[in-house]
């Protein structure tokens, strides 16, 4: 994999939330292969900046782009066919439909039937308690089953980049390690990921590089290990007591 | 009153009533499809069954009249039954683009009169082609009957029955089983997280118009052959008693608008017996309006959360 090159570029956007003005000039990159994340506390921008990026949100201003292609005036089907999955907040899986139904949905546009098949399997695999429950209706799966079930329903698109907006919100402990450990296993598989989080202590473990967001403006970036040693990180994000 | 504990009569009604609940079945499905992934009600629905019953009837004639149907009348009616579907679903999907999409995102009372205004538009473009006079469709099904013991039960009856459940098991089908089904369904419940999918949710409402019309388009055909006569104000009353089925079973709900759809049909043939034909439509709406007072979500219904 060869690290380095900017995968996701996005440059100076503006998005309005109906006359919000949420993100004010917001620059990020994410390069082939790293896991970066980007923290901020609740109403930052984080899940607008992510929409953004899908489509479901327009930026007035700025320009994002995708493996070099500017992607910004895409309908967010269409980008979700050039390569980027997202894990939405509040995971928002289809709870009528089973899980089988849920990862069909996931792999809509693709049609190579048979490796669909081998990354059913596969996300299986990441993910083995989805698969004795596959013809469960998923609104019955409890949190941190759906958030499994929403990471595997990305991944059935297989996304050259990977959007996670707060895998870790409502899940106990133990549950977060084991999905921050499957998004590592995820990445080392060759899938980059942008992971939003407002858990950074967890956050930081996993990723290379970090953005820090405020009011829909980046105010730091760095890469993690130095981050985690910001005073004011550490202040707003990480809870440490200043004393 | 001796009468109603007559079995004969009481078969007779059942299959009058599965008769016309076949139909209302058909266009209920198209209010329920509409309302699950858009939460409006199409009140154009029964002038596009309307619409599908002149293009039926368009068909049929030209077939008598040139002697076709003489040779092939089976054949004759499934290419009637064709063109009202294809000119139904191409209503529907106009009415979409034209009248209901660009007031997607406005306040839900902005849809509800535009599909008022295009029924109306609808009902007098009709009249116009029409001279607002009566049409007759041509007898094309010999209207001969089965008698089995002392019930009666007329080729007509046979056929509505038989191909409106046909239908129904053909978009159940396609609901569950294709890969555009469970879109619609996924779309249905969530429009961000199919768009997140890779799913293009306009393609997906524009193709569940198409298919809830295609549905009215048939039940407009069978309309016109059981009842014979057709004119342009004839989707009203179908129209808004479908409208009840739908919501008698849970609107927005597959399975409940086929049970309200026969659950009405029925409660139709057996009120008659209790009362004079005239006040047919006062079950209807009297049903209405108790499902509305005491189970607002109908008989399948969810309880309706606080979506918007």
């Amino acid at each position: 994999m060869s690290q380095g090159q900017p995968l996701l570029d996005i440059q100076d956007i503006h998005t309005y939330y109906g006359n919000i003005h949420a993100l004010k000039g917001l620059s990020l990159v994410v390069n082939e292969g790293e896991i970066v994340t980007l923290i901020g506390s609740n109403g930052a921008g984080k899940s607008t900046m992510l929409k953004t990026v899908s489509g479901v949100l327009k930026s007035r201003e700025g320009r994002i782009s995708f493996a070099g292609t500017r992607i910004d005036n895409l309908a967010p089907h269409k980008i979700v066919r050039i390569g980027i999955s997202q894990v939405p907040e509040g995971r928002k899986i289809f709870s009528h439909l089973t899980i089988t139904e849920n990862l069909e949905m996931g792999a809509f546009v693709r049609n190579d039937t048979s490796r669909i098949r081998t990354d059913n399997e596969g996300v299986f695999d990441l993910f083995p308690r989805l698969k004795d429950r596959q013809q469960q209706i998923a609104g019955t799966l409890s949190g941190g089953e759906q958030q499994m079930l929403a990471i595997a329903r990305a991944l059935m698109a297989r996304p050259r980049l990977l959007l996670l907006d707060e895998p870790s919100m409502g899940l106990a402990p133990l549950l977060v390690e084991a999905i921050f450990d499957t998004i590592i296993r995820i990445n080392r598989e060759g899938t980059t990921t942008l992971l939003v989080e407002q858990n950074a202590l967890m956050a930081f473990q996993i990723a290379t590089r970090g953005y820090v967001i405020q009011t829909g403006r980046i105010v730091l970036e760095d890469r993690t290990e130095n981050l985690s040693e910001n005073e004011m990180v550490q202040n707003l994000y990480l809870g440490v007591d200043m004393e | 009153m001796s009468y109603l504990l007559n079995p004969e009569v009481i078969i007779n009604q059942i299959i009058n009533g599965l008769t016309i609940g076949g139909i209302y079945a058909l266009m209920a499905l198209g209010y329920t499809l509409v309302y699950g992934i858009l939460f409006m009600i199409n009140f154009a629905h029964g002038e596009i069954f309307m619409f599908g019953s002149f293009g039926g009837f368009a068909a049929l004639t030209y077939f008598v009249n040139s002697g076709f149907a003489d040779a092939h009348p089976g054949f004759s009616i499934i290419i009637a039954f064709l063109v009202a579907m294809i000119i139904s679903s191409v209503l529907g999907a106009l009415l979409e683009r034209i009248a209901y999409r660009p007031l997607r995102n406005a306040p839900r009372l902005a849809p509800l009169i535009s599909a008022i205004g295009a029924s109306i538009f609808l009902q007098n473009v009709m009249m116009l082609i029409i001279k607002a006079r009566m049409q007759v469709y041509p007898d094309i099904i010999p209207e001969k009957f089965i008698e089995i013991g002392g019930v009666s039960i007329s080729y007509f009856q046979i056929f509505i029955i038989l191909g409106s459940i046909f239908l129904m098991v053909g978009l159940y089908l396609f609901i569950q089983k294709t890969k555009t089904g469970k879109a619609m369904r996924a779309v249905a419940e969530d429009r961000e997280a199919a768009s997140l999918m890779g799913i293009d949710v306009n393609r997906i409402i524009l193709t569940t118009f198409v298919i809830g019309s295609a549905l009215a388009g048939a039940a407009g055909v069978m309309v016109g052959i059981y009842y014979t006569q057709i004119n342009h104000m004839m989707g009203f009353i179908p129209g808004i008693k479908a409208f009840t089925a739908a919501v008698l079973g849970g609107i927005g709900n597959v399975a409940g608008a086929m049970l309200g759809g026969f659950f009405l049909g029925l409660a139709e043939a057996f009120g008659v017996l209790f009362m004079p034909a005239e006040y047919k439509d006062v079950i209807a709406f009297g049903l209405l309006v108790l499902v509305l007072i005491f189970r607002p979500r109908g008989i399948l219904g969810e309880v309706v959360s606080e979506r918007t």
